[in-house]
């Protein structure tokens, strides 16, 4: 079996009062989608913010490949190849669709800022290859056309298209994705389903997927865990975790006490 | 992207041609005062439309890196006798290092916890100004710099100091647009839409916040050395609050994240009063109305008032041959 890209061991995080997740173990292969489901408030999202950095957690190690990432700060474990989107779209509106797109690439150019600001050879190359890169993802989402429209101008299932399109410019190695479907319609679901799979073809990477879509879920995932009130209470295939019946009074309520 | 720089660049040439030719067009030389201010102002304005248009961090203290740079240049030159050409370097390196010191703890806040952070440190410089009359010579200010010369050249005219002027107005102007059409520049307007998602794409903020502020804070006190030894006299009253507020304003005015506007409006900012000097008494509250009368029917600044200007007077006269009258009939 392939050394694990992503391993996440104890994870705890408190709110206050709250503890939101406890003792959450998770690991990612490369090459394999692993999805995190959970009813509403299982600590879905804050584990998503735990890995990517967003939420400091008190307890827990991460590692990403040979890196430990425990204590690395959000945009530097952005540059070690964990990069996430989000579940409320945060495009950068004052931009087109292009330069949303070649934000993402930015940690991946090493030529210093001060040669930007004299715009030396080195730094117009640098753009040049990047604004191709960018055309390339946004080719590989279907945005294309609309690369020199403003971000803000596009419709919402675009703009979740163009949030995957930017994390994409960035080269993940590890892609995680909060809640891709949300605000979709049946068939955009059906598009992205078949866009991720793609992306994982594609690019090689992990992907970590939070998501309430059942369907999509059960559809593209390899790998399953259940959250509950921020422990995990089922993993394993899809087919495994459909069966459980733990998972299923999860969702359903367990009226037999 | 390239497009745009393309642009960017013909509109800083045609600036440039049309500021050189000015002085000899307007002749007398209360107008080229007035014109080498107006340089000066815009200088600082296109740093804080960097700062405040592009990466959306307020500064209410620029006039103080302002004087920064002028009392710095001064006394250095003037008291103690270091060559002009050092002493403006030394003013802005100073600049740039205490908005460096300043910005590390200022930056970490956000909004109006900001502004009042910035606000509080140009106080504090403008009663640093007043109050050590031994370094600045106080509210009654700072006589004697001697006038611009580098390499033991002097400039001699006003006239040549206007064009000095003017040449590292150009070359501010030319860094501010490699900024923006850059991954800098980027980065800077990514982290004031979303900063989640600017440090998810790898982007460290308080990196880009810090060098952001220093440069834009450097083109403050760069436009204040040149105040010190263009006008040899200073006094703390240029580097008040006011003047704070009058560079954003001006950033404002201009609209936002468009650098020709920010220019507009540094501009129209200091010829404004010169021509408003003739109403007296009135005076301020013709500003007043006049500034009022922009926001309401300029929402985005002077610059996208004059492109609208632009395709409306692009519409009249040259598409009306093509196609049907009818159409141009009723927008005017």
């Amino acid at each position: 079996m392939a050394e694990p890209l992503l391993r996440c061991t104890d994870v705890g995080v408190r709110f206050g009062g709250l503890q939101a997740l406890a003792g959450v173990d998770l690991s990612a292969l490369p090459g394999e989608i692993t999805a995190v489901i959970g009813p509403n408030g299982a600590g879905k999202t804050t584990l998503i913010n735990a890995i990517s950095g967003m939420v400091q957690a008190q307890r827990g190690t991460f590692r990403l490949g040979a890196d430990d990432i425990t204590f690395a700060p959000a945009h530097e474990r952005s540059r070690l190849g964990l990069v996430r989107t989000f579940q409320n779209l945060e495009i950068f509106s004052n931009m087109t669709v292009l330069e949303n797109v070649m934000t993402g690439c930015h940690a991946r150019l090493r030529v210093p800022a001060w040669a930007s600001l004299l715009r030396t050879r080195a730094s117009r190359a640098m753009e040049k290859t990047i604004r191709d890169e960018a055309l390339e993802v946004l080719d590989f989402v279907g945005l294309f056309e609309l690369a020199k429209y403003q971000a803000k101008d596009l419709p919402f299932g675009k703009q979740r298209l163009l949030e995957l399109a930017r994390a994409l410019g960035a080269r993940p190695r590890l892609l995680l994705l909060d809640e891709p479907a949300a605000g979709l319609n049946m068939s955009e679901t059906q598009v992205l389903a078949d866009l991720i799979l793609a992306v994982r073809e594609h690019f090689r990477l992990g992907i970590v997927l939070v998501e309430h879509d059942m369907d999509l879920v059960m559809r593209i995932s390899d790998q399953v865990m259940v959250l509950c009130f921020g422990q995990v209470i089922s993993r394993g295939t899809p087919a495994q975790v459909q069966r459980d019946p733990e998972v299923i009074a999860a969702y359903l309520g367990d009226d037999e006490d | 992207m390239s497009v745009g720089y393309r642009r960017d660049m013909r509109w800083l040439g045609g600036f440039l041609v049309v500021l050189l030719l000015a002085p000899p067009l307007l002749g007398n030389n209360y107008y080229l005062t007035v014109l080498t201010m107006c340089c000066l102002n815009a200088m600082i304005a296109v740093g804080l439309s960097l700062l405040v248009g592009h990466a959306g961090q307020i500064s209410l203290g620029h006039a103080g890196f302002y004087g920064l740079g002028a009392y710095t240049t001064a006394a250095l030159s003037t008291t103690l006798g270091v060559p002009v050409g050092l002493s403006m370097l030394a003013g802005v390196g100073a600049t740039s290092g205490v908005a460096a010191l300043v910005g590390l703890p200022a930056l970490k806040l956000k909004g109006h916890y900001l502004a009042m952070a910035t606000l509080g440190f140009g106080v504090i410089l403008s009663i640093l100004f007043n109050e050590t009359v031994g370094v600045t010579g106080g509210p009654s200010g700072f006589t004697g710099i001697p006038r611009l010369s580098l390499f033991g050249v002097e400039f001699s005219s006003d006239l040549s100091v206007y064009y000095f002027i003017l040449a590292l107005l150009g070359l501010v102007i030319w860094v501010a647009f490699n900024i923006l059409h850059s991954r800098v520049g980027r980065a800077l307007r990514a982290l004031h839409t979303s900063e989640k998602a600017a440090q998810a794409m790898g982007i460290d903020i308080a990196r880009y916040k810090l060098f952001i502020f220093v440069v834009s804070a450097a083109f403050a006190g760069l436009a204040g050395v040149l105040y010190a030894h263009y006008l040899t006299f200073i006094a703390p009253a240029s580097f008040g609050f006011l003047f704070s507020v009058q560079l954003i304003v001006m950033v404002v005015l201009g609209g936002m994240t468009s650098v020709p506007g920010t220019i507009a409006g540094a501009f129209f900012l200091t010829v404004l009063p010169e021509f408003l000097r003739a109403f007296e008494n009135v005076e301020i509250l013709l500003f007043g109305a006049i500034l009022v009368l922009c926001m309401m029917y300029l929402p985005d600044g002077l610059a996208g008032g004059s492109s609208r200007l632009w395709r409306l007077v692009w519409r009249k006269m040259f598409v009306r041959a093509e196609k049907d009258p009818m159409e141009g009939g009723g927008n005017g």
